[in-house]
């Protein structure tokens, strides 16, 4: 079991055995975590997106089992692949696995968006997206959420279309698009955890 | 703070001054003169009475004039930083007063400085500090502050004291604590400095902010440092115990930690204050300075770290108050805060320079000033590598080599250094001079030499510079996901870092704090991803001002084709950088205006009526506020209306709903050209943007600046937009002929079977159509046409003359006869003044100036009147729409206009 996540670059075997400690705690020690498991979390509550965030760590797509669908419950192995989607970028890495990296990172943020898995993020899933983003603000109507989801869609089409054909309709960000947007933009610090026993990180690869 | 005991200022440099001005005789003199007459005098002359502040009032003026005097010339200033030029143009100063009078009056004194000078700038640097980059880097800040200013001061003091051991120096009279205290006070990294050459520099954010941080974190270890070695010094080492030493690193967490929860009682004070002060509105921006000022004397007198004090106080009240407080008094805080910190940063290396011109404080000793300068370059460069490493285990984002070396370099003494070192007793500190010299010496190498070379090297090391990105919403909407699904991740794996302190400071932040601090309508509109929308919508809407006013008439606002797709008919890439100003509009188009407006007038009457209330109507619905003329009664207390609020939200609104309206047409595809149009414009606005506000240079506005420019600008664009333009004079043109030849009651719902084609959408394929023979249409000089077709250069402002030779007219013909007129209105202006002024001032009174400022250019085409037709069964229908406004019109265009509403948010 170890192996494979060792494989997929994950986190070190002292992470990992932190990491177990921890899933096993949430799973109750069983050897798969349902999804009412991550009620058991306190801190999560309140989390405006946790619906979201939860559904995918069930995500066949990210679990990469399949192009969609929802696992009903995941077994340690798979929390590990999730939890390597927030490892830190290694500055041993060259250009090239920097980048898959990054898109790996990337399309994790893009399949929690497209809910309904078809490869685009449509307006409404976007809007959908938004109002769960700002719901943590009470003062914020869902009209105000609504319009910056329609604002942030526009700006998005101009960004990865440009010019418009007379009948040309913009369906949704496809992934491509949605690189496009991220282009030289640092996520260096935005999509990662740093797990807490850092002298194992060199171990990493 | 009790080591900054107050020396009487200087400010006993009347004579010197008027000496080296060489114009007015003593002012002994002057008072002799006055006591020989008897009786009443009609004019005195009381020069002490004004001395000192006049003597002040003179050297900000000087400090003023010279900043001018460096821009004056581009070269200089890009390859020289501004703080070298201006401790040169002190040691220039200095040096002619000492030629003069032999006196050196004129010193930089601790008292003034660390009293007025510095709290300005401090404050400045922690009102504006990017608070989440700050607190992301903060551990790496205090390293490098504690232990990095530590490492320094004990290297360096004990080097040099082994060096003077050896003998080297040659026979001082100096023990181990005085070198400990010289070592204390020069290790400190100096943020007036930094922040000065940095500026220029534009390094990544990331090293930015750790230099920077350093410099104003640093304040605390070398408050403790210096008193406890001054203290030491005064025992006498003999005398100095164990105790004292754990004295001095209690003193140490007292000292930082104190300091910091001074200031951040007053940043809460402050908050809650500013909460309340809706009603004084005038006095808002009163309040952050005061408040803050009263951080830092608190501190001091509590003998804690006045610089940590005040950097607190800025940093935690920050966000509140400018929630809390109007746009208005945002925007006089941020220039008055700017002004104020440059102003003293200018003063500051300016007596930097003249201070240095004393021969009484010079005391050369090769050996000690060459050593100094090697040691704390060594020693600064081996403690950031040495700490680095240690970092780099620990930091997500790895400080590389090329970065260490800028912050070893960037490690510059300033201003503080000189004034604790001025501070020094001389009876304690024997050789005081020698530590004076040379800390002026170090203090000008690294402003001089460190920050004229920090530039090249930059360059050449390719350090990852800074770039000034167009805030997106996508960019805000996906860090807000990532924000959450990083604390998501590490409550999962159940464990406490950065996200996760994050999270729950933002939580107890929106539950308590806010709830206490910010205003309840401030409350709602405080969230990060909706001012960036915000922000957006409103360079939306001053561009779409900005493109009427451009055009020279708000007609195409009102075409009903416009109403769904608002905001987005930017099909042309627009020529001016600079936003064209009313005046500036008032002035090219008031030739075509002035015409014929006797004869006009009435027929035009009923029509502009309705045109008044469709526009009044349109920059209701669709604009955020201008900014207010202000009335011109006057009242200490009141500014403005404020009605912002509700009419910002209910604009705030409309205007999302008509994004979406044109997101809809976006997708149906309707109108093609706008989304080049829309990059263009955030290119656009971005140069505004950029043009914005460093440090001391807050931008200007310069009417004729910007006309010429924009004369310029529109010559070097010609050729590729010339079609463009054809079809705007045409819409133009024949709005107004329309306005003109359609005398007829306006409200007679007669045309309604015209055709609903778009009259202005220029992108809209009807109007495409039209166009050829619409284009023609102003080339053929009507009766009412006063402006003379492109060629002829009819008598005009000289500067942008000669350019506009070289403009391939065959392809601008459409603009060339805009711009014809432009010059035309120039040269009418003489003929025809009475009658312009005339014009001008109906359009004033009637204040819908950009529409009305164009006028009728041809009067007989069919077309037109075909068109004309079609207009005029649009506005009756318009007006039927319009019922429910108010007929009196609050907008006035002034030139405010261009540079639109002040932009919330954007510092």
């Amino acid at each position: 079991m170890f192996s494979r996540s060792i494989r997929v670059g994950a986190v070190s075997s002292d992470q990992i055995e932190q990491l177990h400690r921890r899933f096993k705690q949430l799973s109750g020690d069983q050897p798969t975590i349902r999804k009412e498991n991550f009620n058991n979390v306190p801190d999560l509550d309140l989390n405006p997106i946790r619906s979201k965030i939860i559904r995918a760590f069930f995500d066949n797509r990210n679990l990469r089992k399949g192009p969609s669908g929802v696992a009903d419950e995941i077994n340690f192995e798979d929390f590990l692949t999730i939890m390597s989607y927030f490892r830190p970028i290694d500055i041993t890495m060259d250009e090239e696995q920097v980048q898959l990296c990054r898109k790996e990172k990337l399309r994790f943020l893009f399949h929690m968006y497209d809910s309904d898995s078809d490869g685009r993020i449509t307006l409404e899933e976007y809007r959908n997206v938004v109002e769960e983003l700002l719901s943590g603000n009470p003062h914020i109507e869902k009209e105000s959420a609504r319009s910056i989801a329609d604002g942030a869609m526009m700006e998005a089409a101009s960004v990865c279309v440009g010019q418009m054909e007379p009948d040309q309709v913009y369906e949704g960000i496809t992934f491509d698009d949605f690189l496009k947007i991220w282009q030289g933009i640092d996520i260096e610090t935005k999509m990662h955890v740093r797990f807490l026993n850092v002298e194992a990180m060199a171990l990493c690869h | 703070m009790s080591r900054r005991g107050a020396r009487g200022p200087g400010w006993g440099l009347l004579l010197a001054l008027l000496l080296a001005l060489g114009v007015v005789p003593r002012a002994r003199g002057v008072e002799e003169q006055g006591g020989t007459v008897q009786g009443f005098q009609v004019v005195t002359f009381k020069w002490h009475h004004v001395q000192d502040p006049y003597i002040i009032a003179l050297w900000i003026l000087v400090a003023s004039v010279a900043k001018i005097g460096f821009h004056l010339s581009h070269k200089v200033t890009s390859v020289v930083p501004e703080s070298a030029l201006l401790i040169v143009l002190g040691l220039v100063l200095g040096g002619i007063v000492w030629a003069a009078d032999h006196i050196a009056s004129f010193t930089l004194t601790p008292t003034v400085f660390f009293f007025y000078l510095l709290p300005p700038i401090v404050l400045d640097a922690g009102y504006f500090m990017p608070n989440r980059l700050f607190f992301g880097n903060l551990g790496t800040i205090l390293l490098y502050a504690v232990i990095g200013t530590v490492w320094n001061a004990a290297t360096t003091g004990l080097s040099l004291y082994g060096v003077f051991l050896s003998g080297l120096m040659g026979d001082l009279n100096i023990g181990l604590l005085d070198f400990l205290l010289f070592g204390s006070l020069i290790a400190a990294v100096d943020p007036v400095a930094v922040l000065a050459v940095f500026e220029e520099v534009h390094v990544n954010e990331v090293l930015f902010i750790i230099v920077f941080g350093e410099s104003l974190l640093n304040d605390a270890v070398t408050v403790v440092l210096y008193n406890v070695f001054e203290s030491f010094v005064t025992l006498g080492g003999d005398n100095v115990t164990g105790v004292d030493c754990v004295k001095g690193i209690v003193s140490f967490f007292v000292v930082s930690l104190g300091g910091t929860l001074v200031g951040v009682i007053f940043a809460f004070l402050l908050s809650l204050v500013t909460r309340f002060t809706k009603h004084v509105r005038i006095i808002e921006p009163g309040f952050v300075f005061v408040i803050s000022y009263l951080s830092y004397l608190t501190s001091e007198m509590l003998s804690l770290s006045a610089i940590l004090a005040i950097t607190f106080c800025g940093i935690c009240c920050q966000k509140y108050v400018k929630a809390n407080i109007s746009e208005q008094s945002a925007t006089t805080v941020r220039y008055t805060m700017k002004m104020l910190a440059s102003g003293a940063e200018t003063i500051i290396f300016m007596f930097l320079g003249i201070s240095a011109v004393d021969p009484l404080i010079w005391k050369w000793n090769t050996a000690f000033v060459l050593l100094t300068l090697v040691f704390i370059s060594v020693y600064r460069a081996i403690g950031v590598v040495l700490q680095t490493w240690v970092l780099n285990r620990y930091r997500m984002v790895q400080l590389e080599i090329i970065d260490q070396v800028v912050m070893s370099y960037g490690g510059l003494r300033g201003a503080v250094a000189y004034a604790l070192v001025v501070l020094l007793d001389e009876r304690k500190v024997k050789e005081k001079n020698l530590f004076v010299s040379t800390t002026i010496i170090v203090v000008f190498f690294t402003v001089i030499f460190q920050g004229l070379t920090i530039k090249p090297l930059v360059q050449w090391l390719k350090v990852k510079k800074s770039e000034h990105r167009e805030p997106k919403l996508n960019e805000k909407l996906h860090g807000r996901a990532f924000d959450h699904i990083l604390s998501a991740i590490e409550d999962i794996s159940g464990q406490i870092g950065h996200n996760y302190l994050r999270d729950k400071w933002t939580n107890f932040d929106r539950k308590f704090l806010s709830k206490i601090l910010m205003r309840r309508s401030a409350q709602k509109s405080r969230d990060r991803i909706l001012n960036v929308f915000h922000e957006l919508n409103l360079k939306d809407a001053i561009s779409y001002v900005a493109e009427g006013e451009r055009r020279g008439s708000l007609a195409f606002i009102r075409s009903p084709s416009t109403d769904n797709m608002v905001n987005v008919d930017f099909s042309t890439p627009r020529p001016s950088t600079v936003e064209a100003s009313v005046s500036y509009l008032l002035r090219e188009n008031v030739s075509a205006v002035c015409l014929d407006m006797q004869s006009l007038e009435q027929r035009r009457r009923s029509i502009r009526d309705t045109e008044d209330m469709v526009t009044h109507h349109t920059l209701q619905q669709y604009l955020y506020k201008p900014r207010q003329e202000y009335k011109h009664l006057y009242s200490r207390h009141e500014l403005t209306p404020s009605e912002d609020e509700k009419q910002d939200k209910e604009i705030f609104h409309r205007t999302m709903r008509k994004r979406l309206e044109s997101f809809k047409s976006a997708k149906l595809g309707i109108n093609q050209n706008k989304k080049a149009a829309k990059l263009y414009k955030r290119e656009r606005a971005q140069k505004r943007r950029n043009s914005s506000i460093p440090n001391g240079k807050l931008p200007m506005e310069n009417p004729l600046h910007n006309f010429i420019i924009k004369e310029k600008d529109l010559e070097l664009s010609d050729p590729e937009e010339a079609p463009d333009y054809e079809a705007e004079e045409m819409s133009g043109g024949i709005e107004f002929l329309a306005n003109v030849t359609q005398d007829t009651a306006t409200d007679s719902p007669s045309g309604d079977t015209g055709s609903d084609a778009p009259l202005t959408g220029r992108s809209s394929p009807p109007a495409a159509a039209e166009k050829p023979p619409a284009a023609r249409a102003p080339s053929q000089p009507g009766p009412a046409a006063c402006d003379p077709a492109p060629p002829t250069p009819v008598p005009a402002p000289p500067t942008p003359a000669p350019a506009r030779q070289t403009t391939p007219r065959t392809l601008s013909r459409g603009r060339g006869l805009r711009r014809g007129r432009g010059w035309s209105a120039a040269g009418c202006r003489v003929r025809t003044r009475v009658r312009r002024r005339r014009a001008v001032c109906t359009a004033g009174a009637r204040s819908s100036g950009p529409a009305r400022a164009a006028a009728p250019r041809c009067s007989s085409s069919r077309l037109c009147r075909r068109r004309a037709t079609r207009r005029r069964t649009r506005w009756s229908r318009r007006r039927r729409r319009c019922d429910g406004c108010p007929r009196a019109l609050h907008v006035v265009p002034s030139t405010a206009w261009s540079r639109g509403p002040p932009v919330r948010g954007l510092e």
